[in-house]
C-alpha cells in the first residue's frame, strides 16, 4: 500500500500530466527549468549519500576508495565521450582494485 | 564516439532547436546506431512490430538497465524490503531513482507524506520525457487511454531507445512497438530483481560491494549526460555535496531539502547569468 502511494501514484501522476501537456507547454519555460534543477539536484543527492554512506557490503570499503573510484570513473566516461559502460567499468574496476590492496 | 557523431553532436547542442531533438542527439552520440537497421515495410503485421520492439530492449542500453537493477535489487534486500515488495516496486514504479528514493524512505522509517513528496519530486524530470514522446507516438485514429497506459512504460531507457528508432517504425505501428518494448524491459528487470533478490546472500562480499555500486554510477553517467542546461550540472554537483551534508545535519528530510536548496541556487546562477549576458 505504501509502495502503491508513494511510488506509483508519485511517479505515474508525470507521466499521465506528459501525456495531457504533450505539445502544450514548452519544455523551455522558466518553471520547467527550475523544477528539473530541483529534480536534478534531490537526484544527486541520493547519489551521494549511496556512495558516502553506503549499505551492506559496501560499508566495509574504505570512504576515499568510494569517492575516489566514482570520481576517476566519472572522469573516465567524460575523457571518452560520454560513454557511460567505460565510466561504470573503470570505477567498478577502481573499487575491486581497492578491496584487494586493503585500502 | 566518432568524430563525425561527436561533431554533429556539438552542433545541435548549441543550436536552439527543442530540447527534445538536442537530448535525442546526445543519445544517439553515446550509444551510436549498434543496432542492425530494418526497411520500414508498412505491411508487416502488428505482431511482427511488436516483436521487433521486444527485441530492441536486447541492445546495450538495456544491458546497462539490467546491470543497475542488479545493484536495486542488492540495495533493497539490503534496505530490508522484501523481495515482493522489490518486484511491485519496479513493475509500478519503473523509474530507478524515484524507486532509491522510496527504498530509503522505507530503511530510514520515513512518513508517508514525506517519503511521497520525495518520491514525487524525483519523477518530476519523467513529464518532459513524456512531453516529448507522446507526440511521436500519436496518429489521427491513436486512443488516449493506450498513450497513458505507454506512459507508465516511459523511464530514461526505454525513452532512449524509443526516441532514437521509433522514426523508422511506421506512424501507426509506433505505439506497438513501444508497448513491446516497455513491456519486455519491465518484465526482464521484474525477473531480474526476483532472481538477484534470491542469490546475493550467497554472493562474496566483493560481488556485493561492486554490485551496489552499479546504482551510483549508473545514475552518475546517466544523470549528467541528460541534464540539458548547464544548471543541470551545477544542480548535480551542489547535489553531491548537499545531500550527504543534509544526511548527517537532517536525516529525516535531507533528500528534500537538497534538492530543494541545490535545485534553486543552480536555476537562480543561470538567471544570474543570462541577465549578465543580457546586459
Amino acid at each position: 500500500m505504501f509502495i502503491l502511494i508513494a511510488g506509483f501514484a508519485a511517479t505515474d501522476i508525470w507521466r499521465f500530466l506528459g501525456v495531457y501537456l504533450g505539445g502544450k507547454l514548452s519544455e523551455d519555460s522558466d518553471l520547467l527549468v527550475l523544477v528539473r534543477t530541483m529534480a536534478t539536484a534531490l537526484v544527486a543527492a541520493v547519489i551521494g549519500n549511496l556512495i558516502v554512506f553506503p549499505g551492506g557490503a559496501l560499508a566495509h570499503t574504505s570512504l576515499g576508495v568510494r569517492i575516489g573510484a566514482a570520481a576517476l570513473g566519472f572522469g573516465a566516461y567524460l575523457v571518452s565521450g560520454k560513454r557511460m559502460v567505460v565510466g561504470i567499468a573503470i570505477a567498478e574496476f577502481l573499487l575491486l582494485a581497492g578491496l584487494y590492496l586493503n585500502f | 564516439m566518432s568524430s563525425n557523431r561527436q561533431q554533429i553532436f556539438l552542433d545541435q547542442w548549441k543550436d536552439d532547436a527543442p530540447l527534445s531533438v538536442r537530448f535525442a542527439s546526445y543519445c544517439r552520440a553515446c550509444y551510436g546506431r549498434h543496432m542492425l537497421t530494418w526497411t520500414s515495410d508498412a505491411t508487416a503485421p502488428r505482431s511482427t512490430w511488436f516483436l521487433r520492439g521486444a527485441r530492441a530492449a536486447f541492445s546495450l542500453p538495456g544491458l546497462i538497465l539490467v546491470s543497475s537493477f542488479i545493484g536495486f535489487a542488492a540495495l533493497a534486500k539490503d534496505a530490508g524490503v522484501t523481495v515482493a515488495q522489490a518486484a511491485f516496486m519496479t513493475g509500478t514504479v519503473w523509474a530507478l531513482p524515484s524507486m532509491v528514493v522510496l527504498v530509503g524512505a522505507i530503511g530510514s522509517g520515513a512518513a508517508l507524506p514525506a517519503a511521497m513528496f520525495a518520491v514525487t519530486l524525483s519523477a518530476i524530470r519523467l513529464m518532459p520525457m513524456v512531453m516529448a514522446l507522446a507526440p511521436e507516438m500519436r496518429t489521427g485514429k491513436t486512443r488516449r487511454c493506450v498513450l497513458y497506459l505507454l506512459a507508465h512504460f516511459v523511464a530514461v531507457t526505454s525513452w532512449v531507445l524509443a526516441m532514437e528508432r521509433l522514426k523508422r517504425v511506421p506512424p501507426q505501428m509506433r505505439t506497438t512497438y513501444y508497448a513491446g518494448l516497455g513491456g519486455t524491459l519491465v518484465t526482464t528487470n521484474v525477473i531480474v530483481v526476483t532472481v538477484v533478490y534470491a542469490v546475493a546472500d550467497a554472493l562474496p562480499s566483493a560481488v556485493s560491494a561492486a554490485l551496489l555500486m552499479l546504482t551510483p554510477m549508473y545514475f552518475l553517467t546517466s544523470l549528467w549526460g541528460s541534464a540539458r542546461e548547464r544548471a543541470g550540472h551545477v544542480a548535480m554537483v551542489l547535489g553531491l555535496v548537499l545531500g550527504p551534508v543534509f544526511h548527517i545535519v537532517l536525516p529525516q528530510i535531507d533528500l528534500l531539502v537538497a534538492g530543494l536548496i541545490g535545485g534553486t541556487v543552480a536555476y537562480g546562477l543561470q538567471l544570474w547569468r543570462r541577465k549578465v549576458r543580457a546586459a
